[in-house]
Formats: structure tokens, sequence, C-alpha cells
């Protein structure tokens, strides 16, 4: 059912998710925008979320196969994304450091 | 509903809200380099948290299959993450975020599949939101497998434009407008089956023409789509965690857009419209050029190195191309031992993804204050007594500032002609990707260093040793 409400609470959390990201990323560094890039890729394997849901709750074998293929790819995604942020951060240091 | 049940979904909802929170201050602290690692340790936690809480709060029917994707990404992930040079960084993103969009569009694909099913009524804004899931979803795919196959060298880097790509690209775009109107009268398979293909294909379409030295731009803009494409996911399912997280990986890809266009002097849409640097017919061989250069050896440079007070390296992709960062760390170690100040200045461009010179040099354990961005470091050119530029190009070009017929007017540069004088290694006289000739080469301050980067910072290097 078409439900006005849910949605438009659903557009406001967007727009100030929206906004929040520009405010906290505009100031980050030229030497951290790789790491800033695999990072928020890696967050953005959020989808894992809705790819447990829907494979969760799949009926037929083609809901469970498709969201079982979700679920891969979003959790490449996340590993992949917040292990190499890692690698390449343990990397960066200042002079003097070791 | 039970009271348990109401109990466990406020509890998942709660759990949400801190896993928001986290991912927030995660990406702040992202942003300083003495507190990133810990910042992406912060949004990983939010992201296990935020696992957890689907799982528990959840009636989760079948294990079978999500235990076996979970493994199965893991696996794939960590190995991936391991053994990924940082040169391919590019690569490794794009195909990462290649990942993501596809599985935007494949959990909208079991969504709908699932409503389908179960006879459900489906409200407009799901049908338009699964649309929007898929199509963005399926754009972010092809598309990053394009920009990954440019940047492996396996799809021609040059621009390739196709005919009646424009005429193509507006059916395209009509036929995914009919097809989400399709769906929403017509509930079923085949219209969003239609909008997938056209997504996929258009995802080709659109990064093809555009050129290997633009694809910091693209992958940035496609991270934005990744999170995008989670976040229209999220309003498919009317799930916030989805929603905020997208919203903040989008916004942070279009930031990073910005900056890389900006440090471009171009439009995002003329960096999507693509065929950057082949209108001049300069596009292969770059023209043959009729001027002279001095051209030098590995001794003469490593006696100007060795007897300047200051040094600038100018590094590009070149530099990654010939893997040469530990060579050139090493050579900077033994300059500094003989009391030369040494630093890098890096262009935001620079490289083939934003921050691509950073992540190479802090590899080859550069310190990253050493490593100077365009604005601190321009005017220090005038006071340096050798620039040595190691793969760059245009990012130099002084006809950036002055003349006004080229391509890349108005472009910001790095002001390495105003140095005492100039040592520029490169492999031939190319143009570079801009397809002008480099009027830096010309000028009586600048030694041409003709050779493989690696070999020729390694000559330099035993030669400075020896004096």
């Amino acid at each position: 059912m078409f439900d006005a409400e849910a949605l438009i609470i659903a557009l406001t959390v967007f727009v100030l998710a929206i906004f929040i990201g520009y405010e906290v990323i505009t100031k980050v560094p030229p030497t951290l925008h790789t790491p800033l890039m695999s990072g928020s890729n890696a967050i953005s394997g959020i989808v894992i979320v809705g790819a447990l849901l829907v494979a969760g709750q799949a009926d037929g074998i083609t809901g469970q196969i498709l969201g079982a293929i979700a679920v891969g790819l979003a959790t490449i995604n996340v590993v992949g994304g917040f292990m190499v942020t890692d690698r390449m951060l343990k990397m960066f240091k200042r002079s003097g450091e070791d | 509903m039970t009271t348990d049940a109401l109990l466990s979904m406020n509890v998942t909802n709660v759990a949400y809200i801190v896993a928001a929170v986290l991912f927030i201050v995660g990406l702040k602290r992202l942003g300083s380099p003495a507190t990133a690692r810990n910042g992406n340790r912060t949004a990983s936690m939010a992201m296990l948290l935020a696992v957890v809480a689907t799982v528990v709060g959840n009636d989760i029917a079948s294990w079978e299959w999500i235990i076996g994707g979970l493994i199965i990404g893991a696996a794939i992930g960590t190995y991936a993450a391991r053994k990924v040079e940082m040169t391919a960084m590019p690569q490794l993103v794009a195909i990462f975020n290649g990942f993501g969009g596809a599985a935007s569009g494949v959990v909208a694909a079991a969504e709908l599949v699932k409503l389908i099913d179960l006879d459900a009524v489906i409200a407009e804004d799901v049908s338009i939101t699964i649309m929007a899931s898929v199509i963005v979803g399926g754009v972010t795919l092809t598309g990053s497998f394009i920009a990954f196959g440019k940047l492996q060298g396996i799809v021609p880097t040059r621009p390739l434009l196709l005919p009646i790509r424009n005429v193509i690209n507006v059916a395209l775009l009509i036929g995914m407008i009919a097809s989400t109107v399709w769906l929403v009268i017509d509930p079923s398979i085949t219209p969003f089956l239609i909008a997938a293909g056209i997504a996929l294909a258009l995802g080709i379409l659109v990064v093809i023409p555009i050129g290997g030295a633009d694809m910091p731009v693209v992958i940035a803009l496609l991270n934005s789509y990744s999170g995008i494409a989670g976040a229209a996911t999220g309003f498919v399912l009317h799930n916030n965690m989805l929603i905020i997280a997208g919203s903040l990986v989008g916004a942070s890809g279009l930031i990073l857009t910005r900056i890389m266009t900006k440090a471009m002097n171009r439009s995002l849409a003329n960096v999507m419209l693509g065929g950057f640097g082949v209108e001049d017919g300069a596009g292969g061989a770059g023209g043959e050029e009729e001027r002279p250069v001095r051209s030098i050896q590995a001794d003469d440079a490593a006696t100007m190195l060795a007897y300047a007070q200051s040094v600038i390296v100018v590094p590009g992709y070149g530099l990654a191309v010939a893997q040469a960062q530990h060579q050139v760390r090493e050579l900077a170690d033994l300059l500094k031992d003989r009391g030369i100040s040494v630093k890098y200045a890096i262009h935001p461009v620079a490289g083939r993804m934003p921050g691509h010179m950073n992540v190479l040099l802090a590899e080859a354990n550069v310190p990253y204050d050493e490593l100077k961005d365009l604005d601190e470091i321009n005017n220090e050119f005038a006071r340096t007594d050798v620039a040595i530029v190691i793969g760059a190009n245009d990012v130099t070009n002084p006809a950036a500032r002055t003349d006004t017929s080229s391509p890349i007017y108005g472009m910001p540069i790095l002001n390495v002609d105003q140095a005492q004088s100039v040592i520029m290694m490169k492999r031939s006289m190319s143009s570079g990707f801009a397809g002008v000739q480099n009027e830096l080469f010309f000028l009586d301050k600048t030694m041409m260093l003709f050779g493989d980067a690696k070999d020729s910072v390694e000559k330099i290097t035993a030669e400075v040793k020896d004096l």
C-alpha cells in the first residue's frame, strides 16, 4: 500500500544524511582521498543489510539464489573495502614516526 | 504484532541509530591522518553492528544461502584486499564499486520476485525505487567494469566515440522511463529485466568515451552511485540504515567528484561527455615537434641534485606505471643525508584516482607531511633549485596559465617552470593525455632525462652515492 507518511520520513532521512555526509567530508585533505574512497566504498556495502533481509525472507528458490548472490557481492565490498583501507592507512606515517 | 516481535524490532532500530552515528563518527575520523585508521575501524564496527542487528531482529528463514554468500564474499574480499598492489588501487576500488552497485540491483530484483510471488499490491513508491536501485546499480556495475578495464589496459584507454552515441543514449533513457511506467502500472518481471538490460548497456556507453586520465572523476562518481544505489534500496525495503549509510557515501563521492573536476578546470558534463584529448587530431602520436630540447644523462642529473639546496619531486601517473616509488624515496633519503631539503608536490589529479600518489609514496615510507598539495607548494617553486618531474605531464604545463587556445587553459597547475632548473623524466617526447605539447619541455632551464623512471632514478641514486 502506498504510504505517503512513510515515504516523507524516508525522504527526510535521505536529505539530512546527504547534508551530514557533505559537511563531514568536505574537509578531508588530499592525502586521504584514496582511503576515503575505499572506506566509503566499504560503507556502501551497507546494502548487505538489505541482502540479508531478502535472502532470509525469500520464499522460492529464485529469491534465495538472488539473496545469496547479493549477500556475497555486498560482503566482498564490506570485507575487502575495510581491510584494504586499513592496509593503506597503516602505511601513512608522519616524519620521524616508525 | 506480538510483544516479542515488537521488542526485537525496536532493539534493531535502536541498534541502527547507534550504527548510523558510528558511521558518521568513522567518516569524520577518516578525515584526518592521525585518526583515520581508527575511523575506518569505527565504521567497520558500525557495519558489524548493523549486520548483527538485522540478523537478530528479523526472522531469518533460511540460513544456508546466507552463510554461503557470507563465506564466499569474505574470502574473495580478504584475498583481494591483501594481494592488491598499491599501484592497482584504482582498479580495486573500481571493481568494488561495481560489486556494491550490483548488490543493490540484485536486492531490488529479489524483493520484486518476493512481492510478485506473494501476489502483493506493490505501491508506486516501491516499484519506482525498485527501478531506481536496479538502474543506478546496473550503471554502476558495468560502468565500473569498463573503468577497471581501462585502468588495467584491457579496454583501450583512449576515448572511444560511437558515431550516434547521443541518439543511442537518449533512446536508452526513454526506454528506462517507459519500463518504469510499465512496472508501476503492471508489476511483472519483464519491465524490470528490460530496465536492468538498459542500465547495463548504459553503464558501458557512458564510460567508454571517457579517456584514461579522466578516470579519477569517473571512479569518484561511480563511488557516489554505489552509495545512491544503496540508498534507493533502502527506500525499497523501508530501511533507514540503508538510506543513511548510502547517502553518506553518495555525498562523499560527489564531493570528491567536484574536487577532481575543479582540479582539471572542467565541468562534470564536459568530463562525462567524453572525447577529451581527441578533437585536436593529436590523439595517437601527439604530433611531431620541431623545437629543440635539452637532454641530459643520469650523471648530470645526479650532479644537479647533489649540489642543490632544495628539491621538489613532482610525481605523476608515470611513477605508478614504472613502480618507481621505492627508488624515489631512496634517492630522497640520500639527498636529505646531504642536507638538501626534499618535498613532494602532489597535484589533485595526479595518477588515476584521487590521492593515488599519496598512497604510493606512503607505501614507500614517505611521511605524509612531506607531501604538499597544490596550494601549499606552489609558492615554493620559485625558491627551489631543482624540480624533478617523474611521469607527470599536463599538470606541469605552463600553457594552462597563458595559452587561451589550449584545451587545458585555466587548469590549476604546479608552477614547476618557476624552479631554477627542471629535470623532466619521461619515456619519450609524446604529449600528455590532453594531446597538447608541454611548453615546459622547451624552456632553457628544463633538462629532459629520457627512459624508464625506475631505471633513471636508480642510476641517479648510484651516481649521487659516488659523488
